[in-house]
């Protein structure tokens, strides 16, 4: 009775390797699928960019290797330039959405009758689509016959051809932009606002605070969540605008309207471009500038997290 | 739209000779791809198949059409992943990236055949690069000023013969309270076509061949004299304000209003004229005038091309096509008013009976000696041609800016010719 039989306990090896390591590998497995296309669809396409700026190809013959020299020639591309001075423009200027939505946001925080339908009327631009958008401005901005220069007559100024000025056309593209925009960062407020602790606002009028000071102490502090999410998407709305770009003036007049992004389409996949590896270049640069503000979010996700 | 019985069966005898009378019939798959996505032309091209389909039963025809602007980015897939027996696209020098790809398939052999060789000459110079033809064309159209007849007649103004005429005509319609040019520059190639004209009218085709070859540097002071006559239209207040807001299409209605008196364009701006309600006695053309006395007169007449791609599988059904597409009635029938509205290649076909067709026609077989050209945008490289059409636009704009424009359309030359 008391001699083992050692043929009869389950030898540790007979358990099957996954079993063995089943809580390592179980995470993996789940995670395989969305690694995988990860990494086919995001990283390896990155470092394709990246080769592909090295080369000088047309996306037709051989790709011949000329190291940096389409970075040299972006340094001196003036085209370039304006498309990353107008990305500044669009990177600053697009903020004034995260201001505008919260405004607008709690001012439509409020019971009264019918606020479900204003609230649908304000958001409605962020449903529309991009191109609409952009060609609803466009008609706006018409030199003759547009509705803002109707109305600028009408307190006695001159027409302006907002697209058409090498000068103005990029701020009346923002503009058109900054109109969904701001809808998306106030419905990110007005859901904000719903998680508002009562029992703090209550708090801060006790101790005397109302108007500017409620909303800077108490009530901005508790949205900052909300003003994350609104940073993130606005940046990154900024550095993706292309549509209105294409839409409005096509990135004209004379290319003064361009940004990076439609900088390296027209370079690379337009109609006269097909320079591939100057277009990559072109991609490369505006990854990097992501990439600043990609860390800059992760860091400050992580440091949320360890907060915690 | 279906082709008659009869103009078939001439086809059908001229393509069976054209052949030679050793050819079998033809059998297998021939995928043709096309960019004709316009209502008009797509059914020309579709019934024309249907045509070639019936005279050979056996061969099975499978048609892709393409959104035309698509299909400048997709043709260069489709050449080399996954090719049709035929495929669609332009003469000169947008034939180069493919033609030096290898992805264009030599027809020089079927430009020896006399047939081809005699009655499709006036197209070969353009279809030709290395000494060897690249594919045939189907189709051009002539390029000229369309203006408004009965508003020159209000003020008694002729047809311009010169560029004298031009202006002091100019002159007079500025004074009426109109202008003189509509155009739209917001896709920036109506600009081209300007300066095309400008160009050859001031120093003759082959200067204009010589930049277009990189031969001649922007900054030459020949090409500033061609800058300097178009800004004393400029300076006129010769074309519509905020021109470069608008699209060609979009610019139409300054001279339907009557707001403007003319338009540098195509024959293709004449079916949306008259759909807008320009007849025959409001709508008039005339060849673009003499600018330098004593210099050859040359047209743009851009041309559409069939070609048959390196990669094709079916090459000998690809060529009976091809032979097909140009011979004298087929040519005929796919130009006339009712169909593409533009001009046969085949110097046997017949030129519909419109007047602006009949205008065009004229002018090319007989007032255009120093040459035909392409177009800007096919003539330079897409590079150059983009940046400097760019350049053109901006100095419509602020003509002040020229010498800033052409020191940088010079550094953009070094780089796309090197």
């Amino acid at each position: 009775m008391t001699a083992l039989d050692p043929t009869n306990t389950p030898a540790p090896s007979q358990r099957s390797w996954y079993k063995r390591n089943e809580i390592a590998v179980t995470p993996w497995l789940f995670l395989a699928p969305a690694i995988l296309f990860f990494a086919f669809y995001v990283i390896w396409p990155i470092y394709q960019s990246i080769a592909i700026s090295f080369y000088d190809w047309d996306g037709l013959g051989d790709a011949t290797f000329v190291g940096m020299a389409n970075y040299a020639e972006l340094m001196e591309d003036s085209a370039f330039e304006v498309s990353l001075w107008n990305n500044l423009k669009w990177l600053l200027l697009y903020l004034l959405a995260i201001p505008g939505g919260l405004f607008i946001a709690l001012f439509l925080n409020q019971t009264v009758t019918g606020i479900r339908i204003y609230k649908s009327l304000f958001f409605f631009p962020f449903v529309l689509s991009q191109v609409v958008v952009g060609l609803v401005f466009s008609w706006f901005y018409l030199p003759n016959e547009g509705l803002l220069n109707g109305v600028l007559g009408l307190v006695g100024l001159g027409p302006v051809n907002v697209l058409g000025d090498p000068t103005l056309a990029t701020y009346g593209i923002i503009a058109a932009g900054l109109w969904p925009q701001t809808a998306y960062c106030m419905i990110l407020y007005l859901t904000g606002l719903n998680a508002v602790d009562p029992e703090q606002i209550e708090a801060g009028r006790l101790d005397g605070a109302k108007g500017w000071r409620m909303l800077w102490f108490i009530i901005i502090p508790q949205l900052k969540p909300a003003t994350f999410i609104a940073f993130v998407v606005t940046i990154i709305g900024a550095l993706r605008s292309f549509d209105l770009i294409s839409i409005m003036t096509n990135g004209g007049p004379f290319g003064q309207t361009r940004v990076l992004s439609f900088y390296m389409f027209e370079k690379a996949l337009s109609e006269y471009g097909f320079r591939m590896g100057y277009g990559a270049a072109i991609a490369v640069i505006l990854f990097l500038i992501m990439l600043i503000f990609i860390a800059y979010f992760l860091w400050s996700m992580w440091r949320e997290e360890k907060g915690r | 739209m279906r082709f008659t019985t009869k103009s078939m069966l001439m086809a059908l005898a001229g393509s069976t000779m054209l052949a030679g009378a050793a050819h079998a019939e033809l059998t297998g798959d021939l995928k043709i791809f096309l960019d004709t996505s316009n209502p008009a032309p797509r059914a020309t091209m579709e019934a024309m198949i249907a045509d070639f389909q019936e005279l050979h039963p056996d061969l099975s025809i499978e048609t892709t059409i393409i959104d035309r602007d698509a299909y400048k980015t997709q043709i260069r897939n489709f050449l080399t992943a996954d090719s049709p027996d035929v495929a669609t696209w332009y003469a000169a020098n947008r034939m180069t990236p493919f033609v030096n790809a290898g992805l264009f398939e030599d027809v020089s052999d079927l430009w020896e055949e006399p047939e081809i060789a005699e009655a499709l000459a006036s197209t070969k110079g353009a279809m030709t690069i290395d000494g060897k033809q690249w594919g045939v064309a189907y189709t051009y159209y002539q390029w000229g000023v369309y203006y408004r007849k009965d508003i020159y007649e209000e003020l008694g103004l002729n047809e311009p013969a010169n560029f004298g005429e031009m202006k002091s005509n100019c002159q007079a319609v500025l004074d009426s309270g109109r202008k003189c040019y509509t155009i739209g520059t917001k896709f920036l190639w109506t600009a081209g076509g300007w300066f095309d004209y400008l160009n050859m009218r001031t120093h003759g085709f082959d200067f204009h061949m010589e930049l277009a070859q990189g031969k001649v540097k922007w900054t030459d002071d020949r090409v500033k004299q061609t800058f300097a006559n178009w800004r004393e239209l400029i300076d006129m207040g010769a074309f519509i304000d905020n021109h470069q807001n608008y699209s060609w299409q979009e610019s139409l209605p300054f001279i339907v209003n009557g707001e403007a008196a003319a338009i540098l364009k195509g024959n293709f701006a004449v079916a949306p004229l008259r759909e807008a309600g320009l007849d025959d006695s409001k709508l008039d053309f005339y060849q673009f005038p003499e600018i330098t006395p004593g210099i050859a007169l040359a047209e743009d007449a851009p041309t559409d091309t069939f070609h048959i791609p390196a990669n094709a599988s079916n090459k000998e059904a690809a060529r009976e096509f091809l032979r097909y597409v140009v011979s004298a009635n087929v040519q005929t029938e796919i130009n006339n008013g009712s169909n593409l509205g533009q001009l046969p290649v085949n110097a046997q076909s017949a030129v519909d009976d419109d007047k602006f067709l009949n205008e065009g026609f004229a002018m090319l077989s007989e007032n255009s000696p120093g040459g035909v050209a392409q177009f800007f945008d096919r003539d330079f490289p897409a590079e150059m041609a983009n940046e400097a059409m760019q350049g053109l636009q901006e100095f419509m704009v602020f003509p002040d800016n020229l010498d800033d424009i052409l020191n940088r359309l010079d550094k953009v030359q070094e780089r796309v010719y090197k």
